[in-house]
Formats: structure tokens, C-alpha cells, sequence
């Protein structure tokens, strides 16, 4: 075991390197793009046993990693934001493949307008497609979730590809303390792939991914991914409980923190979450009973322990990092329609957005959302979801506004 | 030629290895292309598909091929090939499969993913020397939708989206060319309705390795309009009127393979076809019958001279 100073990026690239994967189907995007560097250079050194091939686009890039894994080696493959999305006629494809491979997906806002910072819209918008998703938080996290990833997916209960997310920038270009297992250790949590029965052989001729005519048979496969997604729920839990023992690091599908006797909660996904683990220690300080539910496993979706660990609870801030235009944030839905119908329910489940296109979020907000969904519980009034904003950030805005009016005027065009 | 098996159409397979009873249409040219272009080929294949007629070919649970098939969309069928093939070359490598598991590894998609929405992923494959070969069914439209134009729809023709006195206003793409210009290992047009030319073009295809792509004219009686039981004889007509030059693209030229030593005049072929029936009724259209028969000349006065 040796401990490093390791970027998200680099312990995603680690955790590949790890899982001895053959095969990386390659398209490079910011901020991913130090993920595939990496393993070429390993690759080309020959510190590596695997291939990687460039391909002309994501689209592609997802198709031949669907068809690499459908063939029945072990695949790996990064993207980020609009490579995603250019991907994701590919990622229901694929999933509906059934085939069990690796996608790192380094969260980065999406155009328009075009800007490289983090947000998870990107992450979420594959939310439907049968890909399994685990968030990251941590430089760690990442290069052991990429492990996790591998047993999760080649389940034989499960069989799905997996999304591993980490937060562009904050993550994928922050130097963090990283224990790499050794390879021994390794080989013992992650054997060799067994394709089974899923391959391309001459002696054993296979059609895969046919047609289908009508209903019946559509939703019959449809089905069968789902309920193979909902496995995934139960194997999480043995594969993170095997990887606790030996490498003795736990991986909850949700993390709580500090949530003993906790009244309040902050509830939010990725790197930004330990922003509120510092607010939640700051709160403590204060007399507050607050803590936080981070989850890591986003699809499946962990209802029923959303259920379990929200029940009692006075308050709930919900932070996303998201914005389903014309709805609001895509987790407070997911953990709302959870909780529905639950007698003890949070009375006060507050929708915040916040913290997109790389925005920060201060301590001061979340003092302040802790604030405002405290009061919420006295008084019993109604929360409309708040996109978070600062004066100082719209004066900013405002004045940039005002530059580009100036150059317009000086130009002689418009009012 | 030399070396072929095949010196006469004798010398063909005379039992096929594809199934009978598939989805197509009544006197589909892409589906006669097919079964010859599988005899040759045989059964150590896996066929990888992209959105089109031919996707119906395998329909679950049921499919023509001895070999495999894997369905993947409309732009990417040679990407999906890419990734077969590596993931077979890694397992051989690694010796986790013995080389009498291996298999063909072949791009199968119409004109529409061909002359468009696939050609940057084909364009890769091929840069990337991608060992696979690539056959396009090209019935000139997006025949599954009901025939509308495509990138491969020839001048003049009507079309679901071309329906006005000159039909389609745009040109043919020049795809066997865009192909060729990239340098692969081989390049060649076939059509069902010459079956010798077909099958000795499939058989050095497939004594090659690398890129290797073919361009099946595929005469499509419901999207042509015309009665099923004409679709070979309007396929000899395409080459003997000169509008569908058999060739190919070997080590870096380009050979005529059957040249039609007197051409006939390509209203034979135009006329056989609902798709050209406004170039001569109520009144022939003399200026777009002029046009394409210009077209035509001027591509064989380049290839004599």
C-alpha cells in the first residue's frame, strides 16, 4: 500500500490501471482528458496490459465499449458533459446490452452557454438509461468506486455498465491524499472478468441486441434491466461490505454524517458535500443538531433507505447541483417522491439549487439554508425551492452586462 | 482476375447459407446482394448492424444468419465493429481464445448510415486500419421510412421528400470515392443481378486484411417503384446503361471490372422505374434526360481515356 498526492482524475485512472482492464475506448474532453493521458502513458510504457484506441466521437466511443464488453473483456472509458450527452443514444443502447463495463463521467456544466465548470446535469440527464450511477466526493473515493464499479457491473445478477461521477475541477484537479492498493490486494476483491454467456465466438454463434416486434417482448427486456438495476441495490451492499474488510474503507450507498440525533439535514451529492460537512461542524459547534446524507449510489435508487434515514427528521435542505428546467432539482423529486405517503415524514423537504457551472457555495449558505428550514419547521410555512444567488454575484453579472451594452453602443448597434 | 475461384457463374455456391423467409421486400436487390455476399463470406462472422431495412433481418427470436449479429444505431455500426474486433484481438493476444474462434468482423448498414449519419465513424474506421469489412446495401433513400431522399439518391429521381416535376435536385454523393480517398485496403461496387463480379470481388475482400468496404446497388421495388419480378433485370440495365460502374480500389487504383462495351441509353433504366416516370409522362422532360445521360458520358469519357 502506498499513499500518494493524487488528482481525481489521476486516482480514476489508478482505480482502471487497478481492475486490469484491457481495453479503453478513448475520446478526450476537459476536464476528463488526464484520465485517458494517463492510461496511454502507462499503456505505451508497458506499465500496463491493455489497448486503447481514440475513437472519432463519443458516440462511437460507447459503441465500441458496449460491443468490447459484449465480446467479453474488461472496459474502461472516461467522458464528461456534452460528450456524454453526445453519447447518449449509446448509453440506453448499451445498458440495454446488458454490457458490463466501467464509463468515468467528470461532471462539467452544460452548454448552452458552453462553460467548463462543474455541475451534475450532465451526470443526471443519463439518470434513465439504465446505466448504474455512484457519486464520488473524495480523490479516494473515486479510485476505490472504480473497483466497486467493476464487481457491481460483471455481477451476475446485475450485468449493467456503471457511471462512476466525480465533480470537474473541484475533484478532477484537486490533489488529495490517496492510499493505491497493491495489485495483490486488488486481484483478491476484483477477479478476472467472466463474460459467461455473454460474447462473439466462431464456435458458438450469438445474435445480440435484435429487434423486437411489440410490446410484450420490449417490455419483457425492459423489464428484466430493471429488475437487474434493483439487484444492484442488495449486491452494493455485500461488494462495499467486502471492500470495508479488506481494504478497510466503508462505502455506504448513503453516507450520513454526523446524522445522530440530527433534526435537520443537509442532503446533496458530489465534492461540494464536504463543503457541508465543514457547515455541519460549524453548526454543531453552534448547538445546532444538523448533519448530512451524501448519497453514493444514485441509480439504483436507495428509496428505502432514504426512507429509514429521513423518517423523524424536522427538516431537510435538499442542495442540488442541477436544474431540470421548467421543474427544479432533480433530487429533491427523486427523495420527495420517496418519501410520500411515510407518516414520519419530514414535515419540511426545501428544494435549494445551487453550486452550477462551478459556482460555490459558501459557508454562509448553507448557514443560511439551515436558517431558513429551521424557521420553516416553527412556523409550518410553505418553502417555494430558492436558486441560490448572492447580491455581490448579481452586481458582477450586472456589470458584465453593462460592459457589453457599452460595446454595443460604442459600436452605433442597438438602443 | 487472376486467382479466383470462380471463372463462371457455374462455379458459384449453389445452396445458400443465409435463411429463407426473412422480413424483406418481394425482389429485394440489398437482400439478393446479401445472400451472395454471406456464401462466399460463410458463417465465422459476426454481422453488426445499423438502422435500416436489414435491422428486421433479425428479429427476436429468429435470425437468417449461422453467424452472430449485434444491432447497434444508425451512426455507429463500424464503431461497434471496432470494438468486436479489438476485444477479439485482445483475446487472442492474451491467448484466452485459440484463433479457430475468431471471427469476420463486418459492418452491415443501407445508404442512409452510409452515405451520412456513419460516414465520420466509418471514416475513423478506416483511418484506424480497422481490420473489418463494410457492406452497404444502397437502395438510393431511406428506403424503411418510405423512400425519402438520402444522401445517395440519384439526380432527378422522385422520392417521399422529392415529389415535384424535377424530383430530387441534389447529386448522388460520391461515396466509393470519399472511401477510396482514405487509402483503405480495398474498395469495390457490386450489384446482385451480376453474381460473378459480386462473389470475386467478396472473395479478394476477404483474402484481405484491413479496411475493406463494398457498395451493393440495390434495386428496391417498393422505394423504385417498379414490380419485384424486374429487380435483376433493372440491376443488369443499371450497369449496361453505365449509371452503376462496377469497380474497385486496390493498392492505391481504381479498375473498371465490367465494362459495358456498348452503353445503352439510361432511359432503358430510367423508364423501368416509377421513381423516374415524371421525366417522361404527361411529356418527356428532354433537359434532366439530357442531364443524366451527360453525367453518365462524361464518367466513361474519363475512364477511357
Amino acid at each position: 500500500m502506498k499513499c500518494n498526492l493524487l488528482t481525481g482524475n489521476g486516482a480514476a485512472a489508478w482505480g482502471a490501471r487497478l481492475a486490469r482492464i484491457d481495453y479503453v475506448p478513448a475520446f478526450p474532453i476537459t476536464p476528463q482528458t488526464e484520465i485517458i493521458e494517463s492510461l496511454a502513458a502507462w499503456i505505451d510504457a508497458g506499465a500496463m496490459d491493455g489497448r486503447l484506441v481514440t475513437l472519432e466521437s463519443e458516440h462511437s466511443m460507447i459503441t465500441a465499449a458496449g460491443a468490447a464488453a459484449a465480446t467479453g473483456v474488461r472496459v474502461f472509458s472516461a467522458t464528461s458533459s456534452q460528450g456524454l450527452l453526445y453519447a447518449m443514444e449509446m448509453l440506453y443502447t448499451v445498458a440495454g446490452w446488458r454490457a458490463p463495463f466501467v464509463l468515468v463521467n467528470v461532471s462539467r456544466g452544460l452548454s448552452a452557454p458552453i462553460t467548463l465548470e462543474a455541475d451534475h446535469n450532465d451526470i443526471l440527464a443519463a439518470r434513465d438509461s439504465g446505466f448504474l450511477q455512484l457519486h464520488c466526493a473524495t480523490c479516494q473515493e473515486v479510485l476505490d468506486t472504480v473497483l466497486l464499479a467493476y464487481r457491481l457491473a460483471e455481477d451476475k445478477q446485475v450485468r449493467l455498465p456503471v457511471l462512476v461521477n466525480l465533480d470537474g475541477f473541484y475533484l478532477s484537479f484537486t490533489r488529495e491524499p490517496v492510499e493505491i492498493p497493491s495489485q495483490e490486494q486488488v486481484d483478491r476483491f476484483l477477479p478476472a472478468f467472466d463474460a459467461g454467456d455473454l460474447k462473439f465466438r466462431a464456435s458458438v454463434p450469438e445474435s445480440q441486441a435484435v429487434a423486437v416486434l411489440g410490446g410484450a417482448p420490449y417490455s419483457y427486456f425492459r423489464y428484466q434491466t430493471q429488475l437487474a438495476a434493483c439487484n444492484a441495490l442488495t449486491a452494493y451492499e455485500c461488494i462495499a461490505e467486502e471492500f470495508a474488510a479488506l481494504f478497510g474503507r466503508r462505502h455506504e450507498a448513503i453516507e450520513a454524517y454526523r446524522c445522530e440525533g440530527a433534526e435537520y439535514l443537509f442532503l446533496m451529492m458530489g465534492s461540494f458535500a464536504t463543503k457541508a460537512k465543514a457547515a455541519v461542524d460549524q453548526l454543531r459547534s453552534a448547538g445546532w443538531w444538523i448533519g448530512l446524507l451524501r448519497p453514493r449510489l444514485l441509480r439504483p435508487f436507495p428509496a428505502a433507505l432514504f426512507k429509514q434515514m429521513l423518517g423523524g427528521r424536522r427538516a431537510v435542505a435538499v442542495i442540488d447541483q442541477n436544474l431540470s428546467v421548467g421543474a427544479g432539482g432533480v433530487l429533491h423529486t427523486e427523495v420527495a417522491a420517496a418519501l410520500y405517503g411515510q407518516s414520519d415524514a419530514p414535515p419540511v423537504l426545501a428544494s435549494f439549487v445551487g453550486g452550477l457551472g462551478g459556482r460555490d457555495i459558501a459557508p454562509e449558505e448553507f448557514f443560511q439554508m439551515a436558517q431558513v428550514i429551521r424557521q420553516a419547521a416553527e412556523t409550518g410555512e410553505a418553502l417555494p425551492p430558492r436558486l441560490l444567488y448572492t447580491e455581490t454575484e448579481l452586481r458582477e453579472t450586472r456589470k458584465l452586462q453593462a460592459i457589453a451594452r457599452a460595446e454595443r453602443l460604442d459600436l452605433g448597434e442597438g438602443p | 482476375m487472376n486467382g479466383t475461384a470462380f471463372k463462371s457463374v457455374k462455379q458459384l455456391p449453389s445452396t445458400h447459407l443465409l435463411g429463407s423467409g426473412t422480413p424483406m421486400c418481394a425482389g429485394c436487390g440489398g437482400l439478393e446482394a446479401l445472400h451472395q455476399i454471406y456464401d462466399v463470406l460463410g458463417g465465422r462472422s459476426v454481422f453488426v448492424n445499423a438502422a435500416g431495412c436489414m435491422t428486421l433481418l433479425a428479429v427476436y427470436p429468429f435470425t437468417p444468419f449461422r453467424g452472430s449479429w449485434l444491432y447497434t444505431a444508425m451512426a455507429s455500426a463500424p464503431a461497434g465493429a471496432q470494438g468486436i474486433r479489438d476485444a477479439l484481438d485482445i483475446l487472442l493476444r492474451k491467448e484466452q481464445i485459440g484463433a479457430e474462434e475468431d471471427l469476420q468482423v463486418v459492418a452491415l448498414t443501407g445508404d442512409g448510415a452510409a452515405y451520412g449519419m456513419g460516414l465520420s465513424a466509418t471514416s475513423g474506421a478506416i483511418e484506424r486500419r480497422l481490420d473489418f469489412l463494410y457492406i452497404c446495401y444502397d437502395n438510393e433513400g431511406y428506403g424503411n421510412t418510405g423512400q425519402q431522399y438520402s444522401a445517395a439518391t440519384p439526380h432527378g429521381a422522385r422520392t417521399a421528400t422529392s415529389r415535384g416535376i424535377t424530383g430530387f435536385t441534389g447529386y448522388k454523393k460520391p461515396l466509393f470515392d470519399i472511401w477510396a480517398a482514405h487509402k483503405p485496403a480495398y474498395v469495390a461496387t457490386v450489384i446482385g443481378a451480376e453474381p460473378l463480379d459480386l462473389a470475386r470481388k467478396i472473395e479478394k475482400a476477404k483474402g484481405q486484411k484491413g479496411p475493406r468496404l463494398i457498395i451493393a446497388l440495390s434495386p428496391c421495388p417498393t422505394g423504385w417503384d417498379f414490380d419485384p419480378a424486374e429487380s435483376v433485370a433493372i440491376g443488369k440495365l443499371a450497369v449496361k446503361c453505365g449509371m452503376w460502374p462496377l469497380k474497385e480500389y486496390i493498392d492505391g487504383r481504381v479498375a473498371h471490372t465490367k465494362q459495358p462495351t456498348r452503353r445503352v441509353p439510361v432511359e432503358r433504366y430510367l423508364e423501368k422505374q416509377g421513381r423516374f416516370a415524371h421525366l417522361f409522362h404527361p411529356q418527356r422532360n428532354e433537359v434532366l434526360l439530357s442531364e443524366i445521360q451527360a453525367r453518365v458520358d462524361a464518367y466513361w469519357e474519363k475512364v477511357d481515356s
